[in-house]
């Protein structure tokens, strides 16, 4: 059991740069384009790590530690996010909010490090990426905060372990969706779209413009070569295993006991979950900037209103 | 049952978040049509089971007038109209978000505050009503057009149409139905007015109107 | 014979919409308003018995307003005809802003005055909470129309003022109405019928946090119609904008219905327990509406909207009389008829001197007594009358509800009562003095004076002038002379009101 644990971060570790390689699949297949290979970002990680970097004479520590932090921040993530009805190796109460933090952390140094450069457009990026992360940031709690209202109401004792991502997602059942399942839908939706805007995907951000002025994220790491970038890359695609998992683990309640049936059918919810945002982004477009806050509070309202659903039944 | 009622009403919040949200006229219109259809649905399911027939009725007078004919009536009136189709809001989307996010607390609030001499059939039904109705007064409050005016006007009515619904009042139907017949009028008259407003004026901004005052 | 009452002018109003002649058309609406006057009158000698196991139902404080709203009809509908007779309906100059307008079709015009006194009627006859809103609501669509009548943009813009607040507002009053069938609600699946007679006979069971807040929203809902202070903005528009006997119709008919409704509500409040809070309310309300009524009276430029808002503070002052309640329960259903009587004649008088001079704006008249020797006079004294200055009747009724503002100690709202009116006889004395003496001096003088005498005759037809001089002698005899049946009348509806 405790082995299954322990194999839950190196799971994510190993499989995480899989999802950006089906997303662009996904959309390949419907544009009807060859494209990437499923594997691509691991050979541009093998790339870039072999690499030197390159560092611009205005910079300083700050642009280099960016990178190390977000990686470690989103490692250390890892190691209390359950997996479906699988607990965390190292989950403990309160560790709900210590993810927040650390996301945050996170950003706060691809920001820092963004602004450390003095370019114009890094500045825009990052501005931009704080103003939305400030409109998502909540809705991300107030839907955790949701959730663990309705896991609790299954009663199960749970004890301290209200504010514990394992103990929350490990009591989220069919039995659960059958109580309130209204509200653990609109829920979704607003995890949804945090997965969505915080991963810098359409309709939020197109990762693949190549118009500076309209970027979010990418427009952050343009400065950044070599291994820096793949560590850029690879915290990237842990945060969106992240996010992913902590919608994948609602809308698959898949609690079997046995940990090999529930982390696979896990794990096959969050690349279904990829090739959903594939579709998503191949049939929609990006959004105007000035509409992106709007779908942001639309997503808190979603979730506000998840909560009082809960609170109320 | 109650599940389903509870997606109902979910659903019935979420309309009004789109009314809000919506910068389109016509998106505004069918999520309101929206709004009437469920709420033609839901009499049928918190009503009291003796009287079905009456709530069949009822539902089916509902769901014609509330969710097809007023939006066709003002999907019409905005064609004829031939104004701009964009809201134009005195108050910005995403500030509308945020307060009806601070409407929908306070309805839920309220709804728990109000002591119930009799148990409503779902709890979720009073807040619904609170919230549709102060949704609607925002609504006409902070939307300078006259069509999107008559949608506050219907959707306040519809709140306060569900308050009836949330304890099956013994209403006689007669009432009811001139009750559903008055607010057919009202949409009527409204739309023949709006009709003659984009004519007179080429426009239909109601905070242009500004001839007449003190 | 109830019925009689509402479908008479129901049914006339549809053939209106469909017959092609003028004369027969007019002779239909008089012949309506006769009849309907005739019933009333009937049902003063012998009351007709309830109809609908109780929901239609004439019961004393019905019969005085369906009274009001009688006569008043039949006043607007004789002068309507003289109106019809003068009006232009072809393409017209508007006289403010010199835009081209026409007039509405007149068969539509009759077919919605006839519905506006079917819907009026069905407020005064309706006892049931429900049905009464159904009728409030229906009078407000029946006299939309009528307010665009002249069609052009201010007429317009406040057509849509009106419906839209009048609706929002009694919106609100529907709530109240659920509101009031919660707290009638006494067990599951068992509640008190929401009839008058039956909630007052059952009143101890109600729930009486309920009660209060369902009668405040149906304060602010009927209040929107009845042009109560702060929700009164509809009210000086469509009054000004409106045809003379429209305005006279609304001011003296259809506020008095909504006034009816509030009362309603009243009734149930004090036969429950909780008249004392009722009536604080309605006691704020009144002196509010006072308040801002003198503040726009007080150099007020369109004679029109003098009148709307010395409508506005005679509604405060009903909602006053009925807050301080006794002995002034009777003054304020008393002054509820003067100030019908008084104001509709007022506003009949009002569309004279602007047929005449073709301006609203009291600074372009002068002379009316020179020019219009009958309208200018009885303008004059329609100013004293509303005012409360002796021999007339609101005199009375003022003083009424005054002596029993002092009887009750409340020596505050005496003073304030007092003041008010005051500055409002000072805001109003000082237009319509103005418009009365001078020479009169027209824009166009000399060349077209001949044009202008023509212009004055028009605007003294005989059936301008009848209906007038007879409410204003009306006014008069019930400043000197009470009739006793009438006396009654309001005594017993004050008691049905006090409980």
């Amino acid at each position: 059991m405790n082995f299954g644990r322990l194999a839950l971060p190196v799971l994510a570790l190993a499989l995480a740069p899989l999802l950006p390689g089906i997303i662009n699949r996904t959309k390949a297949v419907i544009g009807g384009r060859d494209g990437q290979p499923l594997l691509q970002l691991y050979y541009d990680l093998a790339k870039l790590v072999r690499k030197g970097a390159v560092y611009s004479h205005t910079t300083s520590w700050v642009f280099r530690a960016g990178p190390v932090v977000g990686l470690v921040s989103a490692v250390a993530v890892l190691a209390v996010l359950p997996l479906g009805g699988t607990s965390a190796p190292a989950g403990f109460s309160g560790d709900l909010i210590f993810m927040a933090y650390m996301l945050g952390l996170m950003r706060f140094f691809t920001v820092i490090a963004a602004l450390d450069t003095g370019s114009a457009f890094e500045g825009m990026g990052a501005s931009r990426e704080v103003q939305f992360s400030a409109l998502a940031e909540p809705v991300l709690l107030m839907a955790l905060a949701a959730l663990s209202l309705a896991a609790r109401g299954s009663g199960a004792s749970l004890g301290g372990g209200l504010f514990s991502l394992s103990a929350i997602y490990s009591h989220l059942s069919i039995s659960t969706w059958m109580r309130s399942g209204p509200a653990l839908l609109l829920v979704a939706g607003a995890l949804w779209v945090v997965f969505l805007a915080e991963n810098s995907r359409i309709p939020f951000d197109d990762p693949n413009t190549h118009l500076e002025l309209t970027m979010i994220h990418e427009v952050m790491v343009l400065d950044h070569s070599g291994p820096d970038f793949a560590m850029i890359l690879y915290g990237a695609s842990l945060k969106m295993w992240i996010l992913g998992a902590l919608l994948a683990g609602l809308l698959v309640p898949v609690r079997s006991g046995n940990i090999w049936i529930d982390t696979g059918a896990c794990v096959f919810g969050l690349f279904v979950l990829a090739v959903l945002t594939g579709v998503v982004e191949s049939v929609m477009a990006r959004l105007r900037l000035t509409r992106v806050p709007q779908l942001l509070v639309s997503a808190g309202f979603l979730s506000t209103f998840a909560l009082a659903l809960i609170i109320w039944s | 049952m109650n599940l389903f009622t509870d997606v109902v009403i979910a659903v019935l919040i979420l309309t009004n978040l789109r009314l809000i949200a919506s910068s389109r006229i016509s998106a505004c219109i069918y999520a309101v049509a929206c709004q009437g259809v469920l709420l033609g649905v839901l009499p049928l399911l918190v009503g009291s089971s003796h009287l079905m027939v009456r709530a069949c009725a009822l539902s089916g007078v509902t769901v014609m007038l509330k969710g097809f004919f007023f939006p066709w009536l003002l999907l019409r009136a905005l064609k004829s109209a031939n104004v701009r189709r964009e809201m134009e809001p005195l108050v910005g989307y995403t500030s509308s978000l945020m307060i009806g996010a601070l409407l929908l607390a306070t309805a839920m609030w309220f709804g728990r505050q109000l002591p119930l001499p009799v148990p409503a059939h779902s709890p979720m039904v009073l807040p619904l009503a609170m919230f549709n109705i102060m949704v609607g007064l925002f609504v006409i409050v902070s939307r300078a057009k006259a069509i999107t005016q008559v949608l506050g006007y219907l959707v306040m009515e519809n709140g306060i149409y569900a308050f009836g619904l949330a304890f099956a009042l013994s209403e006689p139907s007669l009432v009811e139905l001139g009750i559903l017949l008055d607010a057919f009028m009202a949409v009527f008259v409204m739309g023949i007015t709006i009709f003659h407003i984009s004519r007179e004026f080429d426009h239909m901004d109601t905070d242009r109107l500004t001839a007449l005052r003190d | 014979m109830i019925l009689l009452l509402v479908f008479l002018p129901l049914v006339a109003g549809l053939a209106a919409w469909f017959i092609r002649s003028n004369r027969l058309r007019r002779l239909l609406l008089i012949a309506v308003a006769l009849i309907h006057l005739g019933l009333t009158g009937l049902a003063w000698i012998d009351r007709p018995g309830p109809v609908f196991s109780g929901w239609l139902l004439l019961d004393d404080l019905g019969l005085l307003f369906l009274s009001i709203v009688s006569v008043l009809f039949l006043a607007a509908a004789s002068y309507a005809v003289g109106y019809f007779q003068r009006e232009d309906w072809g393409k017209r100059q508007d006289f403010e802003d010199g835009f081209l307008f026409t007039n509405a079709r007149e068969a539509t015009f009759t077919c919605c005055l006839l519905f506006f006194l079917a819907t009026m009627s069905l407020v005064c006859l309706s006892q049931d909470f429900g049905l009464l809103w159904v009728a409030v609501e229906a009078t407000t669509l029946a006299s939309a129309p009528l307010i665009y009548f002249h069609r052009h943009r201010r007429s317009l813009e406040a057509t849509w003022k009106y419906l839209m607040i009048c609706s929002v507002g009694i919106g609100l009053a529907l709530l109240g109405n659920f509101f009031l069938a919660v707290a009638s609600t006494i067990g599951p699946n068992e509640s008190i019928p929401m009839i008058v007679g039956s909630l007052i006979a059952n009143a101890p069971l109600l729930h009486p946090l309920w009660l209060k807040v369902a009668f405040l929203f149906l304060v602010v809902g009927y209040g929107t119609k009845l042009g109560l202070a702060p929700m009164h903005t509809w009210l000086p528009d469509a009054h000004s904008e409106a045809p003379s006997m429209v305005s006279s119709l609304l001011s003296g008919a259809l506020l008095n219905c909504a006034f009816l409704a509030v009362l309603r509500g009243l009734q149930v409040c004090t036969a429950a327990g909780q008249g004392q809070f009722a009536q604080e309310v309605l006691l704020g309300f009144g002196l509010v509406s006072m308040t801002i009524a003198a503040v726009f009276i007080v150099g007020q430029t369109d004679f029109k909207r003098m009148l709307a808002y010395s409508s506005i503070e005679h509604m405060g002052i009903l909602a006053l009389a009925v807050g301080l309640g006794g002995a002034a329960y009777f003054g304020a259903l008393f002054h509820a008829v003067n100030h019908s009587l008084t104001k509709a004649m007022l506003f009949l008088v009002a569309g004279n001197i602007l047929t005449a001079y073709k301006t609203k704006s009291a600074q372009e008249v002068r002379g009316a007594v020179k020019f219009l020797p009958i309208s200018g006079v009885l303008w004059f004294a329609g100013f004293l009358a509303i005012t409360g200055s002796p021999p007339f009747g609101p005199f009375l009724s003022e003083l009424i509800i005054l002596k029993s503002a002092l009887d009750q100690g409340r020596i505050a709202i005496a003073v304030a009562f007092l003041l008010l009116l005051s500055v409002i006889f000072i805001g109003m004395a000082a237009i319509v003095l103005r418009m009365c003496q001078g020479t009169p001096v027209l824009e166009s003088t000399g060349e077209s004076l001949q044009v202008e005498t023509s212009q004055a005759r028009r605007a003294e037809s005989a059936l301008a002038v009848i209906p007038p001089l007879a409410l204003g002698l009306g006014v008069l005899v019930l400043g000197i002379y009470l009739p006793p049946a009438l006396s009654g009348l309001i005594e017993h509806a004050a008691k049905v009101i006090g409980g």
